[in-house]
């Protein structure tokens, strides 16, 4: 279970090990770069494990089983992609956020609706994306996100 | 000039309200474990857990980030975007959206541009869709959370669906633009 991740460590060190032999300039950069971004990301991953930490503690399992969990059906695909769609998390934390939403009850395909809706579709960047692309194009682009998501649902139900 | 100073100022607001976010989720944190003692057990155990496996990943995420953004240059990226049309041109967008460009709302104006120097429809769709969706570094952290099978299955369904995605916008609007 600890190889795949030990193997992931060992293959971003040698990479960096590599950028260093190359260029000392470069790889400080790297660091600042990385440094920067954890700075960046650290608060939403310290808030969302708090969410996660508080959320085990308190919501029955029952509870997420019925709304999220495998007999929720088409109704759960939906709220779980609608609530994708409005909420602004970063992909970073919302992959443990899911995996504990799936240890409570939860179903893997809602889990991937929830996942595909959160990344594909920004409630908060359509002002950036209307300006950039119109109306026509933005709409497109989000309702067969949507429609994607739930796709991607069915598919994961059929195949896991 | 301007601009680029405003933008920093916006991004230190931002961090500082971000971590203003946490401390208000630490009192919170802290007062849900006094005040339900019964509770407490699981709770810490369970952010804790989780806690340890996001520091195991973490390093290397924003290594990875790191390593791409060097190394591998905006101007590199979108020199190769958009010069390829087709299925070719769709399968290079998926690549280059796949590199750690920063958020969604930060390609929107790289697509547009990327469009205005003549890419297709189709991979300007494909590539936004990839920068969603299909992230190296994101791709560590959901390979440790959900597992190989998992993700194996969500990123060729979503590459399959974005590419169905660009062909059915490319038809729908042309680029006169």
């Amino acid at each position: 279970m600890a190889i795949d991740f030990l193997i992931l460590n060992l293959l971003v060190l040698v990479a960096l090990g590599i950028s260093f032999f190359k260029s000392k300039e470069k790889t400080s950069k790297v660091v600042k770069i990385a440094f920067k971004s954890l700075v960046n990301t650290a608060p939403y991953i310290i808030i969302t494990i708090v969410i996660i930490g508080i959320m085990q503690g308190f919501i029955p399992n029952r509870l997420i089983a019925e709304y999220l969990g495998e007999k929720s059906g088409i109704s759960g695909i939906l709220l779980a992609s609608l609530i994708g769609a409005i909420l602004y998390i970063p992909a970073f934390v919302s992959f443990p956020l899911v995996a504990s939403l799936i240890e409570k009850g939860a179903s893997v395909m809602i889990g991937a609706a929830f996942i595909t809706s959160l990344t594909m579709i920004g409630f908060t960047s359509m002002p950036l994306e209307i300006k950039e692309f119109g109306i026509k194009f933005t709409a497109m682009r989000n309702i067969s996100s949507f429609i994607a998501a739930i796709l991607i649902a069915v598919i994961m139900g059929v195949l896991i | 000039m301007k601009d680029n100073k405003m933008m920093k100022e916006n991004d230190i607001s931002k961090i500082i309200k971000s971590y203003a976010g946490v401390l208000i989720f630490a009192a919170l944190f802290i007062g849900v474990v006094t005040l339900f003692p019964e509770r407490k057990e699981i709770i810490v155990n369970e952010s804790s857990k989780y806690f340890i496996e996001m520091l195991l990943i973490i390093p290397a995420v924003m290594l990875s980030i790191g390593l791409f953004s060097v190394w591998v240059s905006k101007e590199q990226t979108s020199k190769y975007l958009g010069k390829e049309s087709g299925i070719k041109g769709a399968l290079i967008s998926i690549i280059i959206g796949s590199l750690p460009t920063g958020p969604l709302y930060m390609s929107f104006p790289i697509a547009s541009s990327l469009l205005k120097k003549g890419a297709s429809m189709l991979s300007i769709v494909v590539f936004l869709g990839a920068c969603a969706c299909l992230k190296i570094p994101q791709g560590l952290v959901e390979l440790k959370f959900m597992g190989l099978k998992f993700m194996a299955i969500r990123w060729s369904f979503s590459i399959l669906l974005i590419i169905l995605m660009g062909y059915i916008i490319e038809r729908v609007i042309d680029v006169k633009k």
